[in-house]
């Protein structure tokens, strides 16, 4: 009846998570009474949990990367005072088995539940209003692939508490990763909850692709789209084109584990090789996913806080472009040291250092558009100026890697760790932190608290070079990753700084979190009525903050890059009447439904609870095929209602 | 001449590009940037110049970053304020040129370096100063990264070692590395790069170590619980301690690692002491490699050439037998039988016998 | 070219801002096409994973049978023409859907459903029959990649017969209206994609396996 699942499985013993499991319970009642209390279910699901709304969807993707971003970190600041005290003859207080499920659900967690969720978020709320689109081109699909994204992460949460996480890297290699090294459930709830959530980041692929191709307000060419848009538009192309390799991937290491079969085995024939390769055509190009919507934000962040027009917009774009089409073929440097050919290593070594041509084009266009401007410290710009200067540095020793002779000696060491962190941290943490802030009035109507910003900003910027500036240097020592306990006690007083630096960083999220609640206690005083607070160049920044469902009562016609700011130059009149009803597509509950389902089909197959598969299955493509049933799906937003709505903001507008 | 050259320069530049750090990097080891084998010097060598390269560009870029967010601050009125200056060829073309030089650099580095420190490639000289001496015969060392510890196999001199290696000063070394279940990483740093240690397959690394002492190695790629112990120290040693070494093996040690013997090693197990054997079974690495230590199975080589005819034919459906060894996940494990020879009818491989078949 | 876009296209003239009269709706399906295409090639990729580890582990028969001792040539040829008898019936009842002729579309929609079930029943007595004969998915890399492949095709297969039946209620119930019709070139889209896959395994899989 419940397969593999017994009691023994609940980790009862382990007072760490015990304690862990307590405060989530205790703090889930205190969440579910309170909205209870307050009789919010039915608002929830009305207008969050069911919306098509794809700002509200992006806010649901963000609230969720933060959510997991703090069980990331958890895991980050516990590797890091386990490496600062197990020295000399001690173990210290994570042994092997927790260690190394707390590295792996670390690095799975920041990449899919963390950074992908909180790009994907931002695409999904900014990139409708940049082009001038009333939703995204599949609204369904998209509240969909949000549910699906959110119940990988149950599933990754789930692991906490019932059974075990995989004790095998971010990438669980095979053999380790095959059922006679991992015979647990570990891997396979990393499976399951990389599939489930992969389908959603696949569907949100197609769906941005979509809109970005097809929705664009007349006028805009391809040549005039905000660099952020041009960024998402590559970002969700490679999405398209490398998850099907990590879904298919992972399909056959299941059929290996599952079912016998030897893809990946060393016997009959197999061959881990094969998984190493295919894993990384789609791990490449995945790094490559998360940096350039950073890169747009950069872009947007840099000319609008400059007040001045973006430096080579088109170089700018066709370095996104290079820079998508080469993620592809790069993917063996992360294995050099499988022993390939000098000159299959030293073409790989060469391709991944053509990337940072573009990418230092990039550099320089961002640094040029800053000459000559008047440039405000405001928050994102802080933050884009903090990443400029980090993030050369995290692309030199990238490119340092990419040499094969040196990634001999440096894969593998922490001073990999330190490149990677440096770019992630550096490029695409910064970048969000940066997007958020700048977005954020736009989403809620009031800006973000300005003094714990600067905090956070601070905590943030010293704390990566405290935290990851040892790691280079134990990199240059010899010191490998992954390790549990060191011998060697010269080596502490390294991962203490390192452990020091990650509160320092741990202080920058707390102060991050101090500033949400801060700013919405005071939100009267930062409330912004423009819609425009910070001289905004794009479209978003044309309609209210926050916009109304339908984003813009009349299409805006584009005739420039920087429409809105093209716009405010020649004197644009905002429309006062003639408002027309508005086509919208309604709410549904089945993505819902669906996710749900798709948790309990995975719980069947990680715990080997067959029925409970094959049941959940059969539901959801009856779910799926009564939703095609379903013909009315949209509604008029009425004239009067859009007059109403325009009618409030043409007085917040006149400061009444 | 142009090595000592290039030694020297990348002494002063090493020193350039670390100055600040090196008061507070004095008391540690950066073994990585100081190592004791030519192989691993070529590759610090390598590292320093790229960098040196690259700083060549981020240097100006971080200063002109720092220096462009100070000027044209809103406060700083003085300063040239366009808004529309979005644009300026030449500027563009110095933008993708610049990079674009150091990648063409750096990309010759790269190539000329991936060949000449091909881990398969023999050593072509004992260090920058010293050419190979004619009569120097490389020593052979087979290596197996099992679960969780390091066997070394020296086929020249009949001993087996556990989670120690010992090597002559200036003597080129020949690893042949593979693994028992897992994929790790054989990694020396002061020694040479890693390459990685993969079951049923082997890779090779060729060093050379320059100077005696004691140095530590470590399988440099995450295998499991036991990982975080799976390290052991290189000696660097004379070419008579060396001898002795092999000597002590032989003499003190009556241990035989005979094919049940390393079967019996290969169970996983942790922190496992060093150990010596004073003679292994011959055709053992190979045979590792092949996955048929245990001879009642096939041997990988003789199953590929199999393949290489198209197969058993329906035949080939018949000859899979299970293991009646538990595994750790309960599924019976299942094996390609090896052929049964006159020697072993039954087919069960006894170790002596099955080497008739190779 | 940057030139180019720094000015408006009516320099001086007055510019329009917004667009007053509302062409189409944004939600009736402009880019449902365009998005099932992006799926489509998204899906290609899948099969491109497949038959590239088919290309890599195919010869790894482990001492066991290989394709030139499983795979019966005009089994898989009968299997083939069933495979592409339904594309051109499917291509049947989209003409027909252009005319709006309701009853001959289904009924060839469900001729090619019948066809599909032709082919997805040799596909399961070839599978059985390797199966009996100890040519089992676990036996070697190449039998593991061989099954994988043909196997994830045939999965399509069985969801496009799903989605087949459920339009070919839908249109019975409602006609050919214009979601209606959207739907079955969507399908359409999926069902010649599958054809073209299947060319593929045919001559990747079976022909150069077989043939000398």
């Amino acid at each position: 009846m419940f397969g593999r699942l017994s009691l023994n499985s609940l980790p009862l013993h382990e007072p760490i998570l015990v304690a862990t499991f307590a405060m989530v319970a205790l703090g889930g009642i205190a969440l579910v009474a309170a909205i209870t209390k307050y009789r919010l279910w039915a608002y929830l699901w009305r207008e969050w949990f069911t919306t098509v709304d794809h700002k509200r969807i992006g806010i649901m993707y963000v609230i969720l990367a933060l959510v997991m971003l703090l069980r990331g970190f958890s895991d980050a600041i516990m590797m890091r005072a386990q490496q600062a005290i197990a020295f000399g003859g001690s173990e210290g207080y994570l042994p092997p088995h927790h260690y190394d499920q707390i590295f792996t659900a670390h690095g799975v967690i920041m990449i899919f539940f963390f950074a992908m969720p909180l790009v994907t978020g931002l695409m999904n709320f900014v990139v409708p209003l940049q082009i001038g689109a009333r939703d995204v081109a599949f609204p369904f699909l998209n509240n969909f692939s949000f549910w699906m994204t959110t119940a990988g992460a149950v599933i990754v949460m789930m692991s906490l508490f019932v059974g075990e996480f995989a004790q095998t890297g971010w990438l669980a290699y095979p053999p380790l990763s095959g059922i006679e090294a991992s015979p647990g459930v570990g891997v396979d709830y990393y499976i399951w909850a990389l599939q489930v959530a992969g389908v959603g980041t696949l569907l949100s692929g197609v769906n941005l692709i979509a809109t970005i191709v097809k929705m664009r307000a007349p006028g805009m060419s391809m040549m005039k789209m905000p660099v952020f848009t041009w960024t998402s538009l590559c970002t969700n192309v490679l999405i398209v084109a490398a998850f099907p390799v990590l879904t298919a991937v992972l399909v056959l290491l299941s059929l290996d584990r599952y079912v016998g079969t030897n893809f990946f085995t060393s016997d009959f024939g197999g061959n881990p090789m094969m998984y190493v390769n295919l894993i990384w055509i789609w791990g490449h190009p995945e790094v490559y996913i998360l940096i350039l919507p950073a890169f747009g934000i950069f872009s947007e962040v840099v000319s609008t806080y400059s007040s001045k027009r973006l430096f080579g917009y088109s170089s700018m774009v066709y370095a996104t472009v290079v820079i998508t089409i080469l993620s592809y073929l790069v993917w063996l440097h992360h294995f050099f040291t499988m022993g390939s050919g000098a000159s299959v290593n030293s073409f790989f070594g060469i391709t991944t250092m053509v990337i940072s041509i573009p990418t230092g084009a990039k550099i320089f266009n961002w640094l040029f558009t800053m000459y000559r401007g008047r440039i405000r410290y405001e928050l994102p710009m802080m933050w884009t100026v903090g990443f400029m200067v980090t993030f050369v540095v995290g692309g030199m020793t990238g490119v340092l890697l990419a040499v094969p002779p040196a990634d001999f000696q440096l894969h593998n060491s922490l001073f990999l760790i330190a490149h990677f962190h440096n770019v992630i941290i550096g490029g695409v943490v910064f970048g969000l932190l940066a997007g958020i802030t700048y977005w954020f009035p736009k989403a809620f109507g009031y800006k973000l608290d300005d003094f714990w910003g600067k905090l956070s900003f601070w905590f943030w910027l010293v704390g990566f070079w405290v935290a990851f500036m040892p790691l280079y240097v134990l990199g240059l020592m010899g010191v490998t990753r992954r390790v549990n306990h060191f011998d060697d006690s010269s080596l502490q007083i390294w991962f203490v700084i390192a452990a020091f630096g990650a509160v320092l960083i741990a202080c920058g999220i707390a102060c991050f979190l101090i500033q949400l609640v801060v700013s919405f206690m005071k939100r009267d005083q930062l409330r912004d009525w423009t819609g425009d607070p910070w001289g905004g160049r794009t479209l978003e920044w044309a309609t209210s903050s926050p916009p109304p469902a339908y984003n813009f009562a009349f299409t805006p016609v584009v005739h420039d890059n920087d429409a809105w700011w093209d716009m405010k130059k020649r004197g644009f009149e905002r429309p006062v009447e003639g408002f027309r009803p508005i086509h919208m597509p309604k709410n549904t509950g089945t993505g819902v439904i669906l996710s749900a389902l798709a948790v309990a089909f995975s719980v069947g197959m990680i715990w080997y609870m067959w029925w409970l598969a094959a049941l959940s299955f059969v539901a959801i493509l009856v779910v799926s095929i009564v939703h095609t049933f379903n013909y009315d799906r949209e509604f008029y937003i009425p004239a009067e209602d859009v007059a109403r709505a325009e009618g409030a903001r043409t007085r917040m507008l006149a400061g009444e | 001449m142009v090595s000592r050259v290039m030694g020297m320069a990348s002494k002063i530049l090493r020193l350039l590009a670390l100055g600040p750090l090196a008061l507070l990097l004095s008391g540690c080891n950066l073994v990585i940037m100081n190592p004791s084998g030519d192989v691993a010097a070529q590759q610090r060598d390598l590292i320093v110049w790229s960098t040196v390269l690259m700083l060549i560009i981020i240097v100006p870029v971080i200063l002109l970053t720092l220096f462009f967010a100070w000027r044209y601050r809103q406060s700083n009125t003085s300063a040239t304020y366009d808004p529309d200056w979005h644009h300026s060829t030449r500027l563009e073309v110095i933008i993708w040129s610049a990079p674009l030089c150091i990648i063409v650099a750096l990309g010759g580095l790269t190539w000329v370096g991936s060949h000449l420190l091909d881990p398969y490639r023999p050593i072509a000289r004992l260090d920058a100063e010293r050419p190979l001496p004619a009569d120097v015969k490389p020593l052979q060392v087979d290596v197996v990264a099992l679960d969780w510890k390091w066997l070394f196999l020296y086929p020249e001199q009949g001993v087996a070692s556990v989670n120690e290696l010992a090597l002559p000063v200036d003597v080129p070394v020949k690893f042949n590395i593979t693994a028992s279940t897992v994929m790790n990483a054989f990694s020396v740093p002061a020694m040479a790069g890693m390459i990685y240690a993969m079951p049923g397959m082997q890779t090779q690394l060729h060093a050379v170590i320059n100077k005696p002492g004691v140095y530590h190695g470590l399988s440099a790629n995450y295998s499991g619980g036991g990982f975080s112990d799976m390290h052991f120290k290189v000696h660097g040693l004379s070419t008579d301690d060396f001898n002795r070494w092999v000597a002590d093996a032989k003499a003190n040690n009556t241990a035989q690692l005979g094919r049940a013997e390393y079967l019996e090693l290969e169970k996983p197990s942790h922190k496992e002491p060093v150990r010596h054997f004073a003679s292994f079974a011959p055709d053992l690495f190979n045979a590792v490699v092949n996955r048929c230590v245990d001879a009642s199975r096939m041997c990988m080589d003789q199953m590929m050439g199999i393949d290489m005819r198209g197969g058993l034919g329906m035949a080939g459906t018949i000859n899979v037998l299970t293991s009646p060894e538990p595994t750790p996940s309960g599924k019976p494990q299942r094996y390609v039988a090896a052929f049964c020879t006159f020697a072993d009818a039954r087919g069960t491989g006894q170790p002596a016998q099955s080497r008739a078949i190779n | 070219m940057d030139q180019a876009h720094a000015h408006s296209p009516v320099p001086g003239g007055p510019v329009n801002f917004y667009v007053t009269e509302e062409h189409e709706h944004v939600h009736s399906g402009a880019g449902t096409m365009l998005g099932f295409w992006i799926y489509l090639m998204s899906d290609c990729l899948i099969f491109a994973v497949l038959f590239a580890t088919y290309g890599v582990l195919g010869r790894n028969y482990a001492a066991g049978p290989g394709p030139a001792d499983l795979f019966d040539l005009s089994l898989v040829a009968l299997n083939t023409s069933m495979l592409l008898f339904s594309s051109i019936t499917y291509g049947f009842a989209m003409l027909l859907m252009e005319r709006n002729r309701k009853a001959a579309t289904l009924f060839w929609l469900g001729v090619t459903g019948l066809f599909g079930l032709a082919f997805l029943g040799i596909e399961l007595y070839e599978f059985s029959h390797l199966i009996h004969a100890g040519a089992t998915p676990q036996r070697s890399a190449f039998l593991s990649s061989f099954f994988a492949l043909v196997g994830t095709h045939g999965l399509h297969v069985t969801f496009g017969i799903i989605w087949l039946v459920v339009l070919m209620v839908q249109v019975a119930q409602r006609g050919l209206v214009p979601e209606n019709k959207r739907r079955l070139m969507c399908l359409s889209l999926f069902w010649h994609f599958l054809d073209v896959i299947w060319i593929g395994v045919f001559s990747f899989v079976y022909l150069i396996g077989v043939l000398p």
